[in-house]
């Protein structure tokens, strides 16, 4: 027991986590940590695995002792044998950021946005090396952006976060965390906001730091891709119990626990036929289109001698009635424009956007009135989507109540038959959004888009912000009204093994360009575009072994490609 | 150089509001049925006077001509009537009060010390108090120390300023005979007694408004702490009153700075109210007598100070913005 304790940098015995109600303070705190065990080693990466509500996150900021007021914990954390449970405000000061170094999820959102990045830095510096000359400091502040890929430090660290990109920002944010030679990083979904390409090289990057520095990382993490990549170790949490705790090869290969069985089967596997197409029946190629896009450009802004921003450019392809076609592209591709544009939601500067023959760009203002009763728009965050003060019922009345002359008695019935079509029940017809679950509130918005019988339905990323098994029972339910209403389908989304599932065809777009267009089968298998085959190989898969032949591919890709575009850290 | 660029869009684009101001100020005034010759005419007002008397302040022009003038007076200065009657408004000149046979430009100048030293006394005193009571709540919401500032701001937010003016009279004028109960003297005159006489008024002015900072500041506090950043800052290990300082008061200042700038402004042009209550002979007072009489001239030139005032502060927000936000330029 002693051998093991000095070899583990971060040994968790027993942690619970209660948060107290702030409103009725004798009511039973609620336990969201209940009993994890865990032990982290010099320089290996533990994954903790959860979906929503699984208390990951929570478990990792218990060792940062960075819970609200309100929470207690109860258990023992100990840091290369030093208790953190109950330490002084002095003790846990010195790990933050000291011993720990932590990166956060959203790097745009995780700097201080009107401080440079230098600044922020060196004021992580000097907390812990309060001795240091100025320019000791600045020194090493371009010492570290340097040592994690920043090209231009001097640059970077004299400017603010909104001038940054994605990947520089977590570059930098990584350049932070190990200012003070931190013996572990806590790593809180590292990836899950960044494109896929930046993602990889961001992986590579803190795998270089576990071998080169001997730096162990504690991964928090929804995606097992993530996990396949970099991850020595796995805990798998589900409602603030552990689930499975494995190393990762014996994980992926026989995972025990049904929990675990269950994550890995609902994550989308690329290259692998998606049982959902195969149902579905061809069509007769004749049939029109139900929407189309011709030469279209779009673009944002410009005027008083400034030039416009052009986000879409030379799009053209359709979507027959009862096809779906997926737009994949990074952030800024222009794909969720392009999406907008066939709701009429942003104007066309010149080409064509046909829904049902009528041209969005020339219809009159009534025409278009009519024609937005045949589109149906699903969008990415139901909590945001719904109005959180309406109800479910009165939500998916609306689209019957402006575009259908049916009595209050017909809009029931018929809000009774989509809440049935999306598999909820009469019982949700009186609840608020923020009473359903992600998923539910999902379904919520897919019955209010499809309401009006559309003969197109845009889903722009309508799975990104729900977990790997809800999102798999929503690609279900889409494919599943799909067969039997025969609605067009322009699905947009980041994730080609997402789009994989549904898509008859797929378009990639990088910088408002269409660079490949075709079946997906073809695109997804045999990519013309190096841009896809990027795309493909950057995108990690549940396979640590296969992971790692993937890597490989993808660090030949991303050497081949022109360096400012390869590693897509360029502003 | 963006700094400057930024800059110098903001201050043509003020010029050119000024000027809009200035056309429809004048146009709502000098449209009134009012007569400005009618009302200097002296008696008894012949035709003849009368029409010496418009030919005099220029009103026989027709108005896009008066107008010109105006324009003009304010670049060059003028001269209203000629040979030994005339009078000279030198510029920039913002019209001329005959009632009171003086420039409006010179008898704005002179009462502005009088409302400048109460209003930016009060200023200061109500930002440094109101931010932060407003920071004090904003860290621990629902603490004792949150409820009591709060409290204290309910009262200030509900109550007049002439009812807390008189109130501060009674008790330290009168009762506890700490503090002179008006007038003004001026700093050059006697430091002391200029401090004195200002204290009750910037107490009052600065309870009522510090009342409305401290909300402000409070939910701006409350938001900025729960931002991802504020959790970074806690991560590198920083100690708390410096996470809350650089981190949390630096960002939610922002917006008070804004709305400071455009009360400051607004004060500057006048603080009627707090002017009568203690009995200060400022550009409050002399907008009052300015309507009062009729003195068209007068309130013009006044209209267009005060716009000049609360535009000249955006200006200055806007810059100060652009310094403490980076991200403000980036929609210059």
């Amino acid at each position: 027991m002693t051998e093991i304790e000095t070899r583990d940098v971060l040994a968790v015995n027993a942690l619970s986590v209660a948060f107290a109600d702030r409103d009725a303070p004798t009511a039973p705190p609620r336990t969201v940590v209940d009993g994890v065990d865990f032990h982290l080693g010099h320089g290996r990466v533990l994954a903790l695995v959860g979906e929503s509500g699984s208390g990951k996150s929570v478990t990792a900021m218990s060792v940062l002792g960075l819970l609200p007021a309100n929470a207690r914990v109860e258990g023992s954390i100990r840091l290369e044998g030093r208790e953190l449970v109950g330490a002084d405000a002095a003790t846990v000061r010195a790990v933050r950021g000291g011993r720990i170094g932590t990166i956060f999820q959203e790097p745009m959102s995780a700097f201080n946005p009107v401080l440079t990045l230098g600044a922020q830095i060196a004021e992580a510096i000097v907390t812990h090396h309060p001795r240091l000359r100025r320019r000791e400091v600045r020194a090493r502040s371009l010492e570290l952006l340097e040592s994690v890929g920043i090209a231009e430090p001097l640059r970077i660290a004299r400017s603010h976060p909104h001038e940054l990109s994605g990947g520089q920002l977590q570059r930098s944010m990584i350049a932070m965390a190990i200012s003070s030679d931190p013996i572990a990083l806590i790593a809180d979904e590292p990836t899950t906001a960044l494109d896929v390409t930046v993602q990889a090289g961001i992986l590579d990057l803190i795998r270089s730091l576990r071998d080169d520095r001997g730096t162990a990382v504690l991964l928090i993490t929804h995606d097992m891709g993530v996990v396949a990549d970099l991850a020595d170790d796995v805990v798998v949490m589900r409602s603030g119990h552990v689930e499975e705790r494995e190393s990762s090869p014996a994980l992926f290969a026989a995972p025990q626990a049904g929990y675990t069985r269950e994550l890995l089967r609902a994550v989308p596997r690329l290259g692998e036929t998606a049982a959902r197409l195969r149902s579905s029946e061809p069509l007769p190629a004749e049939l029109s289109a139900a929407a189309e896009v011709r030469a279209a450009r779009i673009e944002y802004g410009g005027g008083w001698g400034r030039p416009a921003v052009v986000a879409v450019e030379s799009a053209t392809f359709a979507i027959r009635p009862g096809r779906t076609l997926g737009l994949v592209g990074e952030s800024g591709s222009g794909k969720s424009t392009l999406g907008r544009a066939f709701a009429g939601l942003v104007p066309v500067r010149s080409g064509e956007v046909l829904v049902g023959g009528i041209d969005l760009a020339r219809a009159s203002r009534r025409e278009l009135r009519e024609l937005r009763s045949a589109i149906g728009y699903v969008f990415q965050d139901p909590a945001s989507s719904l109005d959180p003060r309406w109800t479910v019922g009165d939500a998916i009345a609306e689209p019957l109540r402006l575009g259908s002359d049916k009595t209050p008695r017909e809009r029931r019935a018929r809000v009774l038959e989509l809440l049935d079509a999306v598999r909820l029940s009469e019982s949700h017809l009186e609840r608020f959004p923020h009473e359903l679950s992600g998923g539910q509130r999902q379904r919520v918005a897919i019955a209010r888009a499809i309401a009006l019988h559309p003969s197109l339905l845009i889903a722009d990323e309508p799975t990104s912000a729900l977990d790997v098994s809800v999102q798999a029972r929503v690609l279900d339910l889409l494919a599943d009204l799909q067969r039997e209403f025969g609605f067009a389908c322009l699905f947009v989304s980041h994730d080609l093994a997402v789009v994989q599932e549904l898509a008859h065809e797929v378009a990639v777009m990088r910088a408002g360009r269409i660079v490949e267009l075709g079946p997906t089968e073809r695109v997804l298998s045999a990519p013309d575009s190096p841009y896809t085959r990027r795309l493909l190989a950057a995108a990690p898969v549940a396979d640590p072994a296969q992971q790692a032949a993937r890597r490989r591919a993808w660090r030949g890709l991303a050497a081949e490609a022109d360096p400012a575009a390869g590693d897509g850290d360029a502003a | 150089m963006r700094m400057l660029r930024f800059a110098g869009v903001r201050v043509l684009g003020a010029i050119v509001v000024l000027l809009l101001i200035t056309v429809l100020t004048y146009a709502v005034f000098y449209l009134l049925p009012a007569n400005p010759a009618q009302l200097s005419c002296g008696r008894p007002c012949t035709p003849e006077n009368l029409r010496r008397a418009a030919e005099f302040m220029g009103t026989d022009l027709p108005w896009w001509q008066q107008l010109l003038e105006f324009l003009r007076g304010i670049v060059l200065g003028r001269d209203f009537g000629s040979g030994a009657a005339a009078v000279h408004c030198a510029a920039p000149c913002f019209g001329y009060s005959f009632q009171q046979n003086a420039s409006v430009t010179e008898l704005i100048l002179s009462r502005f010390p009088v409302t400048a030293s109460i209003a930016i006394g009060a200023a200061v005193l109500w930002l440094v108090t109101g931010v932060a009571g407003g920071v004090a709540s904003g860290m621990r919401p629902g603490s004792v120390v949150d409820r009591g500032v709060m409290m204290v701001s309910i009262a200030g937010v509900s109550a007049p300023v002439y009812l807390v003016g008189l109130l501060a009279i009674l008790l330290f004028g009168f009762v506890l005979r700490w503090l002179p109960t008006g007038g003004y003297i001026p700093f050059a005159t006697d430091p002391v007694q200029w401090f004195a006489h200002l204290l009750l008024p910037w107490c009052t002015l600065a309870f009522t408004t510090a009342a409305v900072y401290a909300r402000l500041t409070r939910g701006q506090m409350i938001e900025t702490l729960g931002e991802d950043y504020i959790r970074t800052a806690r991560a590198k290990g920083l100690r708390e009153s410096r996470v809350v300082v650089r981190h949390g008061l630096r960002n939610a200042i922002l917006p008070v700075v804004t709305v400071f700038g455009l009360d400051l402004g607004t004060l500057l042009g006048g603080t009627v109210i707090v002017e009568r209550v203690f009995s200060m002979q400022g550009l409050g007072a002399l907008l009052v007598t300015g309507v009062s009489v009729v003195d068209l001239q007068l309130v013009v030139g006044f209209t267009l100070f005060s716009a000049f005032l609360i535009i000249v502060s955006n200006v200055v927000i806007d810059v100060v913005n652009g310094v403490v936000d980076p991200r403000a330029k980036a929609t210059a």
